[in-house]
């Protein structure tokens, strides 16, 4: 079964679905691999080492007369053209937004699998390139937000004045927004953001930045971890908040997507004109025509002295690292549909599936998932581990407890002072205080000294020993038990501190 | 020696233990507080010598000196990974010590009390007795699992439960019977004897592997426990307050031990954990996702770019002797300006702070080896964890799926980690019998085979 990579025709297009490095994993899975000519080359991998690692070079017929044709951008009409039906290919199509596109594809016949369409399960992850291409993308806005910004993002005091640091906001908490987050703070920044699904608010919260919300109680979390669309009030607080946040950051980022449609508008044209002059926005959505009133797809504009960047092409931009990671995703995605062995378009999979367009020219896509319930029913129920009785130390639980106790403890001691003769008292005094003093000498002991703690106690409880001495002076039975006694008393104490001294040897800095 | 000048070496002997445990409080007072505690029992035993006149029996100094020779030998073989081993059996030796002092003061009482006096003096007998005998065959028992002489697997019969009780009953009868005296009061404390040991040879045989170290602790504060009622039989302040500091340490101990499993201590001394009827077969939630195994190369590539490693050893290292291996390892690391700590859970190894010993015999300074609660916030900013040995110690179900028989237990978050490599023998789950979800989590990879080999192999590469 042969693999074709052709190379991206389109435009600026600088990525290619294969590197040298998933050429040796696709052999191994059974492909033989043609690689087009220069396909690599903007990415930074020359077709010599395409070769070396053990690909065909061929022209673009050549390539694209493969079974299987993988590459990263939707095809072009002219590469429509070259495909018959049987082909199967891979790439980018965003099949809602192109259904010319699908139409063509359908009428060649061919099978088509989108890589957009990767389901958001656990599972599908590794072949997830949204994920992995966003998580660049995250990364890379903040790199050209602060190529045009006129001031550095890090706060300094320096003797010709205090640099304050940068304020960045991202819209969207997703992988991109993510990885912005951590980009942001890295350089610097005070990072604030916002996002619909409150479930997020720990990741955000987890890498320095602040959660920002409004005062609306409403879940934003649709499936597949994407956010759903909002209700008129919230989005009317939502943009609220992104106005008054706008006067005050040097820097909006967004990554609002809703799959299947236009982005939503988040920043309108009156808030880029209320930003501070020199500041930038970034706009991750623009491919899906955009967050922000003001993008224009694939262009950096200036407008009321505000940089709005609605560049297309960040995974492009880092060419190099994003081609291996997409390629690693084709990779997987291949391992999935069964290896060159038992290459199949499989109904069943539940990653490869979602992602079929086209089935021998057959529309698939929507994909209707049968609804199944969001969680995995538990198996049947067991008796709890941890019962009312013995649950996790609650504190409501405890303090229940130590009044029980606390009640116990009083009523003994009645009943000892009661009862018990004087001599007993002088000794049961000695042994409630030694018992405190024990407590509190104990807890004192780091944990890392426990074993040695548990050798030199079980030394110093050999003091039986001295029972035994105090038993020794007696008749011949009584003797000889004590004596028995001693002896193993005593292996006890030069044994105990012995060892543990050899152990506590053992600790160094 | 006059009875006041026995009273205060008492008193300097309880003071020198006090401070010995507290010493250990950092490992750098630790070994002077070990010498502390040494001081404090010579002081002691000179006291008692001189008091008692033996000194110049032949036959008792020469016994002592024999066990001490004995105790020397062991204490200067055993093997670092054999302590849990021999600290029970140091146990099983204080609790056998506390019934032979408490038979031998049976056999001849030092004072002929009345009334009240004898009735408590007979009581202070028969328990300091029925808990050393507990203690006795409970260390052996715990001994013969740790060293594998005996099956770790928990000895579950029939309505256990209910035989612990009767046989609890028939030593509170025989008690009874004990403190009434007369003719059957020495058949009694046999009787009470043998029924404690048997009780505590059930309650240690019911109980898995996994709660050894819990064991052990409990078995440590039981020994206490003995000694401090031979004191009280025997009016011994001494006895009193080292048993009552020994009891506490262990039933501390026990506690921690606990709380780092979320179990709590009834439910471990009653012992079955893992076999309870539907708690393990049905627990945790399917999985979801593939392991995906890694190589030695990829694993050292991984190193190469690293900033920040964490190990977390469990005691599958200790028992596949890597933690030599894995210094060297560190070392290398280090020296290249890795940060590279170790994260011990504390219930890591089979007792408490073992796995701190095994890594301090390594030659690892300790100041690398953090407490679970030090590092735990510091996974998300680690670019590689490596578990070696471990398992359920790093399950994340703990936290995340209630249906988890180790529900709610605290763990080491390995899996917030950049990547974290599991070295592990096979494809079976952890020693507590439950699956591990870290093992399916995207970041995660899985290095198969002996553990000591591929610390090794990884070893060699990063050298050359």
């Amino acid at each position: 079964m042969r693999l074709g990579i052709p190379r991206e025709s389109s435009p600026g297009e600088r990525r290619v679905a294969a590197t040298p490095d998933s050429i040796k994993k696709l052999l191994k899975l059974g492909f033989e691999v043609t690689v087009e000519r220069e396909a690599g080359l903007a990415a930074g991998f020359d077709d010599a080492s395409y070769a070396a690692a053990g690909a065909t070079l061929a022209d673009r017929a050549g390539t694209w007369s493969s079974d299987i044709i993988a590459k990263v951008r939707p095809p072009a009409d002219d590469e429509v053209a070259l495909l018959r039906a049987g082909q199967t290919i891979i790439s980018y199509l965003y099949p809602a937004f192109h259904k010319d596109l699908v139409t063509s594809l359908s009428e060649r016949g061919v099978n088509a699998l989108a890589m957009d369409q990767v389901p958001r399960i656990t599972r599908a992850q590794k072949v997830d390139a949204l994920s992995s291409m966003g998580n660049l993308s995250g990364y890379r806005a903040v790199i050209e937000a602060v190529n045009v910004m006129q001031r550095p993002l890090r706060g300094q005091s320096t003797a010709a004045g205090k640099i304050h640091p940068g304020k960045v906001l991202v819209i969207g908490a997703g992988v991109a927004g993510l990885a912005a987050i951590g980009a942001a703070r890295a350089l610097g920044a005070i990072v604030r953001a916002f996002d619909t699904r409150p479930a997020v608010r720990d990741q955000v919260t987890s890498m320095g930045a602040e959660f920002l919300e409004v005062q609306i109680d409403e879940d934003g979390s649709g499936t597949g971890g994407y956010a759903k669309e909002m209700s008129p009030a919230f989005i009317a607080a939502e943009m609220a908040l992104f106005a008054a946040q706008a006067k005050d950051v040097d820097v909006i980022i967004t990554t609002a997507l809703i799959p299947g449609k236009r982005a939503p508008i988040l920043i309108t044209a009156d808030m880029v004109k209320s930003m501070k002059r020199g500041s930038v926005v970034v706009d991750l959505a623009a491919e899906q025509q955009g967050n922000c009133e003001l993008t224009r797809p694939g262009e950096a504009v200036e407008v009321h002295g505000v940089t709005v960047i609605g560049y297309t092409d960040f995974p492009s931009r880092m060419a190099h690292q994003a081609s291996s990671l997409y390629a690693t995703n084709i990779v997987h995605l291949l391992g999935e549909m069964g290896g060159a062995e038992k290459f199949a378009l499989s109904e069943t999979n539940d990653i490869v599936r979602p992602m079929t367009v086209l089935k021998g020219g057959a529309l698939m896509w929507p994909f209707e998932q049968a609804r199944k319930p969001e969680h995995v029913t538990p198996h049947a129920p067991k008796a709890p581990l941890f019962s009312e009785e013995h649950g996790p130390p609650v504190f409501e639980k405890m303090t229940a407890f130590s009044k029980r106790s606390l009640l116990l403890l009083a009523l003994s001691l009645i009943g000892i002072g009661l009862t018990a003769p004087p001599a007993f008292l002088t000794h049961f005094t000695v042994f409630v205080l030694a018992c405190f003093i024990g407590y509190h000498v104990v807890w004192s002991v780091t944990p890392a000294l426990h074993t040695p703690l548990m050798s030199v106690t079980n030394a110093i409880s050999g003091i039986i020993l001295i029972g035994g001495m105090l038993q020794v002076s007696s008749s011949t039975a009584a003797r000889t038990l004590a004596i028995a006694a001693i002896v193993l008393a005593t292996i006890n104490v030069a044994g105990g501190f012995l060892v543990t001294q050899r152990m506590l040897r053992m600790f160094h800095k | 020696m006059t009875p006041s000048l026995l009273a205060t070496s008492y008193i300097g002997a309880g003071v020198l233990f006090i401070m010995s445990l507290k010493g250990l409080s950092h490992p750098e007072t630790a070994r002077r507080g070990n010498l502390f505690g040494a001081v404090g029992m010579l002081v002691a035993v000179l006291a008692v010598a001189i008091q008692v006149g033996i000194l110049t029996s032949p036959t008792v100094i020469g016994a002592a000196l024999l066990a001490a020779l004995i105790g020397a030998v062991v204490a200067a073989r055993v093997e670092m990974t054999a302590m849990p081993q021999l600290v029970a059996i140091l146990h099983s030796f204080v609790g056998a010590a506390a019934v032979l002092v408490g038979a031998s003061n049976h056999l001849e009482p030092a004072a002929n009390l009345v009334g009240a006096e004898a009735t408590i003096h007979a009581l202070e007998t028969i328990v300091g007795v029925f808990i050393g005998a507990l203690t006795f065959t409970g260390s052996v028992i715990a001994w013969g699992k740790l060293q594998g002489v005996i099956h770790s697997k928990p000895l579950i019969l029939p309505a256990r439960h209910l035989f612990n009780l009767a046989m609890l009953a028939a030593c509170v009868w025989m008690a009874v019977i004990f403190v009434q005296g007369g003719a059957e009061a020495t058949s009694a404390l046999i009787w009470v004897t043998v029924l404690a040991g048997v009780l505590g040879v059930h309650l240690v045989m019911a109980i898995g592997g996994a709660d050894m170290p819990v064991v052990v602790s409990m078995l440590n504060s039981y020994s206490g426990w003995a000694a401090s009622a031979a004191g009280f039989m025997l009016s011994n302040d001494l006895l009193i307050i080292t048993g009552a500091l020994v009891g506490s340490s262990g039933a501390i101990l026990s506690y921690i031990m606990c709380r780092a499993m979320n179990r709590s201590f009834l439910s471990v001394i009653l012992g079955g954990f893992g076999v309870e009827e539907g708690s393990v077969a049905a627990g945790g939630a399917v999985m979801e996702g593939e392991m995906i195994a890694t190589t030695a190369e990829e694993v050292v590539e991984l190193l190469q770019d690293a900033q920040s490693v964490i190990i977390v050893p469990g005691y599958g290292m200790a028992v596949a002797q890597a933690q030599h291996p894995v210094r060297e390892i560190v070392d290398i690391l280090r020296a290249r300006k890795v940060q590279v700590r170790f994260a011990i859970h504390p219930v890591a190894g089979r007792l408490p702070g073992h796995m701190n010993v095994l890594l301090a015999e390594a030659n690892l300074p300790y100041d690398i080896v953090l407490e679970m609660d030090e590092i735990n916030e510091d996974f998300d900013k680690t670019d590689v964890v490596l578990v070696v040995g471990a398992n359920d110690i790093v399950n994340p179900s703990a936290l995340d799926d209630p249906t988890s028989p180790i529900a709610g237990m605290p763990v080491l978050p390995a899996w917030e980690a950049e990547s974290c490599i599991v070295f592990k023998r096979g494809r079976g789950a952890g020693y507590a019998g439950v699956e591990n979800p870290l093992f399916f989590k995207p970041r995660t990879r899985m290095l198969y085979g002996d553990a000591k080999s591929s610390v090794d192999a990884i070893l060699k590469l990063l050298k050359a």
